[in-house]
C-alpha cells in the first residue's frame, strides 16, 4: 500500500478512527527498524540524525567501504594544498551514536518484503529504508572510456584512489604540459566542481610548472558560479590572455568530449577536434548509483523520483532516496544538499515511526569554492517546500558578489575550511 | 540602544523577508512555512557545527548565545546593517518567528570553548586589557552571554578578529559604549592591544 504524505493527511482521521489499521507507519509500539544503504554524506547524516532524534530507533547503515573520502575539498588535494588523510573518514563516530554499521555491498532491495540483501548473504528487514548511493557513471556516453580506462585516465569524481592517481600524474607532468578536463553535462554531482578543480590545478601549475595550462572541454552553454570563476581566473591565471593558464571551451554543445583515445591520451570533441593531453581528467555523464537501478527506484532520467517533503520514493513506498541520486527538484547535487535532505528525511521518518505526521521541512545549501590563494567564494540558499510539493523553492541566497573586496574572498577561504570541518563532523563525528 | 537597534533592524529584515516571499509569490507556488525549531536550527550545523559548536578555524560557535543577541545579529545580517560574507544572503530566508525559534534552540545549547593556539604572555597582557576595556559588558572574562553580549572567550579567533576589524573600519556599528571603549583601546594600545585581547580569548579553553 502506497501512502504519500498527502494521502496521510486525507486518511489520517479515518485511520485513527479505524484503530490505525492499514497504515503501516502509524502502528504505535511497532519496531522502528531503519536500514540505510550507503554511508556517504547523505546516508551517514540520516543514520546519525535518526538516532539523535529517537534513541529507540534501530538503525543499521550498510556501506561497502570501510572509509569514505569526501569529494568536496578533494580538489585541494589535487592542488597540493591538502592531504588525502584529511578527506578520509571512518564510521566509529556513527557507532558511538548507536548506529549499527555493516560493511558489505548491497545487492538488492525487496521493496515488497522490505528486506535489504548484501553480497555476503546478509538480509536486513526494515520499516523504513533510506537509499543514498550517490552517483554512477554513464560509461556508454564517451567512446573509449570505461571503468577500466578510468584507472589510468581518472575521473576522480568519487574521491579516493583516483584522486591520488590524478595528483600523482600532475606531479609527474613536465613543465609546459597540458591538463585536459572533460566536464560533464547537467545534471551532475557538484556543479562548480570541475571549475574549482581547474582553478586548483592552475594554482599548483602557476607555482611549480608555470608554462603549463589547463583546458576544459564542456558540453554546457554556461556553468555554476561562472562569473566568479572567470573573474578569479582573470585575476590569477591570465584568463582570456595569450598566456592563459585556464581555457574554457564551451558554449556550444559540440565542445563536449565524445571520445577518449587511451593509447595517445587524447580526447575528441563532438566538433571532431582531437586534443592531446599530458594529464587527462574525464568526468563522465552521470546517473544514480547502481543500487538505485537494481532496486527499481529510478525513472527514465536515470535518477530517483521522490516526494520532496519526505524523500519517499514515488515508485516504492517505505524507501526514501536522498543525496545526489534523488531528484530533489530545486536543489543542486551537493554535499550540503545531501546533508540537509538527510535531516529532513530523518525528522520525517522519526515522526512517522512514532505515529505523527511528518513536520514542515526546511532546507539549506551552502557551497564554497576555492579558486586560489586567499580566494574563496560561495553560493547559498535557504529553501521551503512548495505547498503543492512540486518544488524545493529557494527563498533567499545567492552568490558572493563578483566585486567583493579581497578581504571577503580571503575570509571565505577560512569559512570554506570551517564548513568542511563542521559538515564532516556533523556527518561522521 | 540595543532595543532601538533591534527594532530598526528587525523592521528592515521584516521587509526584506516579505520582499523575498512576495517575489516568490508572484512566480512560484505558495510555500510550506512553520518548520519546528530543530528542523530550522539543524540546517545551520553544516557551517556552525552540530548543536552550534564550531570545529573552526573561523566560523563562530553559536551555541549558548543569548536569544536577543542571536535575534539582533540575524536581523542585522538580513538588513545589511551587520556586514557578512554569507549570512546576509542566508538570514533573509527566515521570518522573525523562525529566527526566534532558532535563537531559543541555540541558547539552550552549551557553548564549548574552542581549542586553538595562543601565546601565554600575550594572553596575560590581554587579560588586563579585557578587564579595563571589555569586562563591564562582556562579563566573566568574555565568557558570559548575559546582558545579551557576544561570547568572546573560547570563540574562534579569526571571527573575533574580523568582527573587531569591521567595528574599527566603521563597517559595523558598535553601541556608543563599545565605540568609546574600542577607540580608547586602539588609541592607547594600538593593534598590539587587539592581538593581546585575541590571545586572551583564545587562551580560555576550559
Amino acid at each position: 500500500m502506497k501512502i504519500t504524505r498527502r494521502g496521510f493527511i486525507q486518511t489520517a482521521g479515518i485511520a485513527t478512527a479505524a484503530g490505525m489499521i492499514g497504515a503501516p507507519y502509524i502502528a504505535l509500539g511497532a519496531s522502528k527498524k531503519v536500514v540505510v544503504v550507503g554511508g556517504g554524506t547523505a546516508g551517514a547524516t540520516a543514520a546519525k540524525y535518526i538516532r539523535l532524534a529517537d534513541p529507540t530507533a534501530d538503525v543499521t547503515l550498510i556501506e561497502a567501504n570501510s572509509n569514505y573520502y569526501t569529494c568536496y575539498m578533494s580538489n585541494e588535494v589535487l592542488g597540493g594544498e591538502r592531504s588525502m588523510d584529511s578527506i578520509k573518514f571512518g564510521y566509529t563516530g556513527l557507532g558511538k551514536h548507536g548506529v549499527k554499521v555493516v560493511h558489505a555491498k548491497v545487492t538488492g532491495i525487496d521493496a515488497k518484503a522490505r528486506v535489504v540483501k548484501t553480497s555476503s548473504g546478509g538480509t536486513y528487514g526494515y520499516d523504513r529504508c533510506i537509499v543514498a548511493p550517490g552517483i554512477d557513471f554513464r560509461w556508454d556516453k564517451i567512446e573509449g572510456y570505461d571503468a577500466k580506462v578510468a584507472e589510468t585516465i581518472p575521473h576522480a569524481w568519487k574521491a579516493g584512489s583516483q584522486t591520488a592517481t590524478l595528483r600523482k600524474q600532475l606531479e609527474d607532468m613536465k613543465d609546459g604540459g597540458t591538463v585536459v578536463i572533460a566536464a560533464p553535462p547537467n545534471p551532475f554531482r557538484c556543479p562548480p566542481g570541475p571549475y574549482e578543480r581547474a582553478s586548483q590545478i592552475a594554482m599548483y601549475l602557476k607555482h611549480h610548472k608555470p608554462k603549463s595550462k589547463v583546458m576544459i572541454f564542456d558540453p554546457k552553454p554556461k556553468f555554476s558560479k561562472q562569473g566568479l570563476f572567470t573573474g578569479a581566473w582573470k585575476k590569477m591565471y591570465g584568463y582570456e590572455t595569450d598566456n592563459a593558464m585556464i581555457e574554457w571551451h564551451g558554449q556550444q554543445e559540440e565542445a563536449g568530449v565524445v571520445k577518449v583515445n587511451a593509447n595517445n591520451n587524447s580526447i575528441v570533441t563532438a566538433f571532431g577536434d582531437e586534443i592531446k593531453a599530458d594529464v587527462l581528467n574525464v568526468i563522465p555523464p552521470q546517473k544514480a548509483g547502481a543500487i538505485a537501478f537494481e532496486a527499481g527506484l529510478t525513472n527514465d532520467s536515470g535518477w530517483c523520483p521522490v516526494d520532496l517533503g519526505t524523500f519517499e520514493s514515488t515508485i516504492h513506498p517505505n524507501i526514501h532516496v536522498i543525496g545526489d541520486a534523488s531528484i530533489a527538484t530545486g536543489m543542486p547535487k551537493s554535499g550540503y544538499s545531501g546533508n540537509s535532505q538527510a535531516k529532513v528525511v530523518a525528522a520525517a521518518i522519526v515522526a512517522m515511526m512514532n505515529g505523527h505526521e511528518p513536520g514542515t521541512p526546511s532546507y539549506v545549501n551552502t557551497c564554497y569554492s576555492i579558486a586560489g590563494k586567499d580566494y574563496g567564494f560561495s553560493v547559498a540558499a535557504v529553501y521551503r517546500l512548495a505547498e503543492d510539493r512540486s518544488k524545493i523553492t529557494s527563498v533567499s541566497g545567492g552568490l558572493t558578489p563578483g566585486d567583493a573586496s579581497p578581504e571577503t574572498f580571503k575570509r571565505e577561504v577560512l569559512y570554506a575550511h570551517s564548513w568542511f570541518n563542521n559538515i564532516t563532523h556533523d556527518i561522521f563525528g | 540602544m540595543a532595543y532601538k537597534m533591534l527594532t530598526k533592524a528587525a523592521l528592515v529584515a521584516g521587509l526584506a523577508v516579505s520582499a523575498a516571499f512576495s517575489v516568490s509569490a508572484a512566480d512560484k507556488p505558495k510555500l510550506m512555512m512553520g518548520a519546528d525549531a530543530a528542523m530550522l536550527a539543524n540546517t545551520c550545523a553544516g557551517c556552525h557545527g552540530t548543536g552550534g559548536n564550531s570545529m573552526g578555524p573561523a566560523a563562530p560557535s553559536i551555541a549558548g548565545l543569548s536569544p536577543t543577541y542571536f535575534n539582533e545579529t540575524m536581523a542585522g545580517f538580513a538588513s545589511g546593517e551587520i556586514p557578512s560574507t554569507i549570512m546576509g544572503r542566508i538570514a533573509k530566508g527566515y521570518t522573525e518567528d523562525e529566527i526566534g525559534a532558532m535563537a531559543k534552540f541555540y541558547s539552550g545549547k552549551k557553548f564549548m570553548k574552542a581549542k586553538q593556539d595562543f601565546d601565554p604572555a600575550l594572553a596575560d597582557k590581554g587579560a588586563k586589557l579585557h578587564d579595563k576595556y571589555c569586562e563591564k559588558c562582556h562579563a566573566d572574562g568574555g565568557q558570559s552571554a548575559e546582558d545579551d553580549a557576544g561570547v568572546l572567550a573560547g570563540q574562534w579567533t579569526p571571527y573575533v578578529n574580523w568582527t573587531l576589524a569591521d567595528y574599527k573600519a566603521g563597517d559595523r556599528e558598535a553601541t556608543k559604549k563599545m565605540k568609546k571603549k574600542l577607540s580608547e583601546l586602539l588609541e592607547r594600545e594600538g593593534s598590539d592591544g587587539v592581538i593581546a585581547l585575541l590571545n586572551f580569548y583564545a587562551s580560555q579553553q576550559k
